[in-house]
């Protein structure tokens, strides 16, 4: 039995089990028998517990390297008695557990049309690895002819949260900001120290919670490889990166080229440190996750990790043994085969508990409801896992409801009573209606009362709704009014790639423009997007930027461009501080009201005899919207009796929205209630600061009876109900800890 | 790794020289553990220290935390920029007392 203290790596002494100490000696490293659980490396006491399994491999060997090293420290081939059912495991004596890095070799057939295509001169990746090295700096180019690329790493698992966990606000009061944690601070005007990284990310946090975010989405965090397939761009020669990183190399490990500590191998403390303080801000965490494929692509990409262990399981495979291709990307990962389920559910468990990460956004999550065969299943045993996991009990699971092989299951994806889903009919329907379009009403008063007809027939209500204008994908805001067409050029790919549904205008000139009539009508534009998206029931996801008018130049697919495609310029703040603080009151504003937030759809009845219906339908006539054909106006009014269900009071809300190019008066419902008065809260048709006032100092209205809407213009006014205060109006608290209450004003 | 310790009145003072990693850290450990059987208020001087791993970190918490238990405290003096850049973006910093000076220090302690 190992006692001497100074052993390397071993900073405490923990001898309470019997049984941890060496009964072999292989090349050197004194070992024994490992448990098979938990997959990975684990640290035991003295050592390193390795378990790793393959279905189909014959034999294993666990490679270990000093960091860096290029070749390797030892080879150990576990003896046979070391492995139970499908699973190796060994437990290795006095490792220096920041210095080691390791991998293996499997054996086995190599027969493709089988599925096998196993190589032991390769050495692999663990999945199971809880850090990687091999891409520690962000850029910096990595030595092609190393053997073993992607290391798997040890990590301390004793992060002190203290009193922190996930925070758990209900899904509707939440106001999701879509992120990129490199692109977040990259830019130079952002003033970090360590740009690009998550410790200038966390100096960040001030602003985005005086936006009022109470959640930010990132986008994918877990180890990817910004040199897979990059590339000289032939004409400007700009490099050209997997910068996004939709292409996973390790799913339990953060990305080491985010973290300024990267370098030091201590990315995760680096990431839990942000994590706890968006925590105490208020500000939730939800994680951008990419089960449906891997980065080892098609039978021409490279073998590093799960190819090598278990092709046929980790993989959908065709009969002839290639690899389907439902992600648009090469191969797809095998999700509802047990082994993969298993590791997919190992892996958001980790996450939510290790790293209290408090939801999880599925990319392309149609293909997690697929066979291995490919065929969709009906009632997908992962979905079904994951909505009923325990550790998961709490989190949020949003579904990206499509895949890149033909499968559109918005509104019918399997939801278990959890899941919730980017509703990419929200976002068409509100940019067709936005730009002026004709014939949008009926679809828009569905988006405005969170979808019921999407997600009302089975119960799932607007909280399934993930209500969005723009995302990563696509154009951002700004663009969407000033580009008709994409202008993907400086993606080396002739303007190919992207999608060119883009349902954007241009309001009279492509891209950017001196003209002031122009420009004009554009902020209005972006301000009736914030405006609508702010009001309408389900859960609000804006894209980074969008609150200071970000441009991408017309790029609507910007996954290669590490430069100002991407980084946020943060003299936009200034230059756009209209817009911002357009953005910035219009999301207090719907923190005020509870009426927008209700967890179940609207019942267009008065069921708490008000003498109104939760929600009532209006145009230039009260009580007599046009749903016509030509209309290009549309008008609601929610009752704050009716608020959550009408277990709070709130204001009247009314809403007036015309994306006619003609001004037009709309005559406003009725009377403020109880001897009150109709407040001007948002008119977009006025410059700024007219164009929106803070909660509680909305000005009150002249002519009670009427509103003149200007063209592509959006106006909510607000009456107090009587007995109502104005404490109201005070937004509410979205954290719970002290520590969170104390540091928001 | 060099560690000296030496006790002035209440004050354990220790001054440690070289990189602490998952090497060095447990000899660390020992010898300030053993040199704080004189007293529960411990300085450490660092300006020795150029590199300190995420198990130096671990150790010094964990120092920590066995030092407060005990209702004594643990002053850590004359940090690296670099390193306490570190301790920042990994959140140690959150649990230690940093000092300029030695005198500094003391007065912390005290």
């Amino acid at each position: 039995m190992t006692t001497d203290n100074a052993a390397p790596g071993r900073i405490d002494s923990l001898e309470a089990r019997i049984d941890y100490y060496p009964t072999h000696e292989i090349a050197g490293f004194r070992l024994r028998p490992g448990k098979p659980f938990p997959f990975g490396a684990t640290l035991v006491p003295g050592g390193v517990n390795f378990s790793i399994f393959s279905s189909h491999a014959v034999s294993c060997t666990l490679v270990l390297f000093n960091k860096g090293a290029e070749e390797p420290l030892a080879e150990i081939l576990f003896p046979d008695s070391f492995r139970i059912g499908h699973v190796w495991s060994i437990m290795v004596f006095d490792l220096d557990c920041e210095t080691i890095e390791y991998g293996y070799r499997m054996d086995g057939p190599f027969d493709p049309a089988v599925g096998h295509r196993f190589d032991k001169s390769k050495i692999l990746l663990d999945p199971y690895a809880k850090a990687v090295g091999g891409r520690d700096v962000w850029g910096k180019p990595p030595n092609w002819d190393n053997i073993f690329p992607y290391r798997g790493r040890l990590v301390f698992e004793d992060f002190d949260w203290e009193d922190d966990r996930p925070l758990e606000i209900p899904i509707e009061d939440l106001i999701i900001y879509e992120m990129h944690v490199r692109s977040f601070t990259r830019h130079t005007s952002s003033g970090a120290r360590h740009p690009g990284t998550f410790a200038a990310m966390r100096d960040k946090i001030p602003y985005i919670r005086e936006l009022g975010i109470n959640c930010v989405e990132l986008m994918p965090v877990y180890e990817f490889d910004e040199f897979e397939n990059s590339r000289r761009h032939p004409d400007t020669g700009e490099m050209l990166y997997n910068y996004w990183g939709y292409s996973t190399v390790n799913f339990f490990a953060p990305k080491a080229g985010f973290a300024a500590t990267g370098r030091l191998g201590m990315q995760v403390d680096e990431l839990k440190t942000l994590i706890k303080e968006l925590h105490q801000n208020g500000i939730e965490v939800i994680l951008d996750v990419v089960f449906n494929h891997t980065a080892e692509g098609n039978e021409r990409g490279p073998t590093f990790s799960f190819r090598g262990i278990d092709n046929k399981t980790y993989y959908m495979l065709t009969p002839e043994g290639y690899y389907y291709n439902f992600s648009g990307c090469g191969n797809t990962l095998n999700c509802n085969n047990p082994i993969v389920r298993s590791i997919v559910i190992d892996c958001l468990r980790y996450w939510a508990s290790e790293y209290h990460i408090d939801g999880f956004r599925f990319d392309l999550a149609a293909i997690l409801g697929r066979d291995p065969c490919g065929a969709p299943l009906s009632n997908p045993p992962l979905l079904e896992s994951l909505a009923f996991d325990p550790v998961l009990g709490k989190c949020k699971l949003i579904a990206e409801a499509w895949d890149a092989g033909g499968l559109y299951q918005v509104g019918s994806f399997p939801a278990f009573g959890r899941w919730a889903e980017w509703n990419g009919k929200y976002r068409d329907d509100l940019r067709c209606f936005l730009k002026g379009d004709a014939g949008k009403v009926g679809a828009l008063s569905q988006r405005i009362q969170g979808s019921p007809d999407l997600y009302g027939w089975n119960g799932r209500g607007p909280t399934a709704s993930i209500n969005f204008i723009t995302c990563h994908d696509g154009f951002t805001l700004y663009d969407m009014f000033a580009y008709n067409y994409k202008h993907n050029e400086a993606n080396g790919e002739h303007n190919n790639d992207g999608c060119n549904d883009n349902e954007s205008w241009n309001c009279g000139w492509e891209g950017e423009t001196d003209n002031p009539g122009i420009n004009a009508l554009r902020k209005r534009l972006i301000r009736n997007a914030w405006a609508i998206l702010m009001v309408c029931h389900g859960v609000p996801m804006v894209l980074m930027g969008d609150e200071m008018g970000r441009t991408q130049y017309g790029n609507n697919n910007t996954y290669c461009q590490d430069n100002d495609l991407n980084w946020l310029d943060w003299g936009l703040a200034a230059k756009n501080a209209d817009l911002l603080r357009f953005a910035q009151n219009m999301i207090a504003f719907r923190r005020a009201h509870p009426a927008l937030r209700n967890r179940y759809h609207l019942s267009n009845q008065d069921y708490m005899g008000s003498g109104y219906a939760d929600i009532t339908w209006h145009g230039e006539r009260a009580w007599s919207a046009d749903w016509s054909n030509e209309s290009r106006v549309l008008a609601f009014m929610l009752c704050g009796r009716h608020a959550k269900s009408g277990t709070v009071c709130d204001d009247y809300i009314y809403v007036a929205m015309n994306s006619h190019w003609e001004t037009r008066s709309f005559e406003i419902p009725m009377p403020a209630p109880a001897g009150g008065k109709w407040h001007v809260a948002v008119n977009t048709g006025m410059p700024a600061p007219e164009d929106i006032f803070a909660p509680g100092s909305e000005p009150e209205l002249g002519d009670q009876g009427h509103f003149l809407v200007t063209a592509y213009s959006v106006v909510i006014l607000v009456a107090r109900h009587s007995g109502l205060n104005t404490n109201l109006v005070k937004p509410e608290e979205p954290g719970r800890t002290k520590k969170s209450k104390a540091k928001r004003k | 790794m060099i560690i000296e310790t030496k006790v002035e009145g209440a004050n354990v003072i220790a001054t440690v020289s070289g990189d602490i990693d998952g090497k060095t850290a447990p000899q660390v450990q020992s010898e300030l553990l053993a040199a704080l059987q004189a007293g529960n208020r411990l300085l450490v001087d660092m300006n020795g220290v150029s590199y300190l791993s995420s198990a130096g970190l671990r150790m010094l918490l964990l120092l920590y935390r066995q030092v407060a238990s005990k209702k004594g405290k643990v002053v850590l003096v004359s940090v690296s920029e670099e390193i306490r850049d570190t301790m920042s973006m990994t959140g140690f910093i959150n649990f230690f007392t940093l000092a300029e000076t030695r005198e500094a220090g003391l007065a912390a302690l005290a």
